[in-house]
């Protein structure tokens, strides 16, 4: 009786920290829903890639590479690429699970892990048990969820000109993220620009039309990351 | 192949392909990445990603390139001073609204 309390007692802290992710994903989830419409994909699909998926870039790339009906090869090396950090996130938290984390739950919670999920749940004192890590992810999927499936059905009836305005919301997002760590980072700022401009070259340059925005994505992601390792090591990783 | 069939097969590819990223570290793994290059990488590969989804393809997100110009100036401005994500969105999406409403009247 007691031990059922306690877990209901970590599932109900596991909410209360979540609940400011989720607030921020209902945002970036209807800026997502919107977009996908917009790409030409359907609501239902829209909701379904985000009741799957759970991840913002990703899932932006993955609808550009439905919209221009790439394959499927294209489909799971972009999202390789664009997921990969959430490997060495799922590494990181894999050291700090409590005993009680069996292999269903780890199969179960490996589901949630997103960059914001991380970093309460590094960030949170001692070991992480699997109620409280349930909790933290309930709230943040049902709003990116319902936020996907708000923008998606609005995205179809909004007029013209505030589809337009929203229409870039979800890349200033993106830029919000990007520049607070530009500024204190050298390695950050270069890989940021690195991937801008190559990004640019790959799209413009009438050589490389033949690459699809997947592959692009892909290219100078690599490429920059693998440029800003070489070029900007960082000391905290040295440990 | 139908394109129902081809949205499905999309889905799950994505689906199965993310979810394997996020799990097999939490279930398999349990020593520490040591070389500095992976690590760094990794660190690296968000804001690359991120960075390359926004540009060009931001100045294309709206009826103008112009307007999604200022758009983007409000962005980049708010954002070096580190307003919330809300913030930034919503006011470029103001900005871009403005910028098309003066475009309609010249």
């Amino acid at each position: 009786m007691e031990k059922t309390e306690k877990r209901a007692e970590r599932y109900r802290t596991g909410l209360i920290d979540g609940l400011p992710i989720a607030l921020g994903y209902l945002s970036v989830s209807f800026t997502f829903g919107i977009t996908a419409v917009g790409m030409g994909i359907s609501p239902l699909v829209a909701i379904l890639i985000s009741m799957t998926n759970l991840t913002s870039a990703g899932q932006l790339a993955g609808v550009g590479v439905i919209s221009a009906g790439g394959g499927f090869a294209e489909m799971a090396l972009s999202q390789l690429v664009i997921n990969i950090r959430y490997s060495l996130m799922s590494l990181s938290l894999s050291q700090k699970l409590s005993e009680r984390y069996t292999m269903p739950h780890r199969l179960i919670s490996a589901f949630g892990i997103t960059d914001e999920i991380f970093a309460v749940a590094s960030g949170k004192e001692g070991e992480i048990e699997p109620r409280y890590m349930y909790g933290l992810i309930t709230l943040p999927y049902i709003f990116w969820a319902g936020g996907t499936a708000l923008g998606a059905l609005l995205g179809e009836i909004l007029p013209e000109n505030i589809k337009s305005a929203l229409g870039i919301a979800i890349y200033t997002m993106f830029v919000a993220i990007i520049i607070p760590p530009a500024k204190k980072s050298r390695g950050v700022l270069a890989v940021v620009l690195g991937a801008a401009a190559l990004s640019c070259v790959l799209k413009y340059v009438p050589i490389f039309s033949g690459i699809s925005s997947g592959i692009s994505v892909i290219i100078c992601a690599v490429a920059a990351a693998a440029l800003g390792a070489l070029l900007f090591p960082r000391k905290e990783s040295a440990q | 192949m139908t394109e129902t069939l081809y949205l499905c097969l999309s889905i799950v590819i994505m689906a199965m392909v993310t979810y394997l990223i996020r799990m097999l570290p939490l279930a398999a793994v349990r020593g520490k990445i040591k070389s500095r290059f992976v690590l760094d990488f990794l660190y690296y590969i968000p804001y690359a990603v991120l960075s390359a989804m926004t540009f060009p393809a931001i100045f294309y997100s709206t009826s103008s390139f112009i307007s999604a110009c200022v758009g983007l100036l409000i962005a980049l401005v708010l954002a070096f001073f580190e307003r919330g994500l809300m913030t930034v969105a919503l006011a470029s999406c103001a900005g871009v609204m403005v910028a098309e409403l003066i475009m309609s009247f010249i």
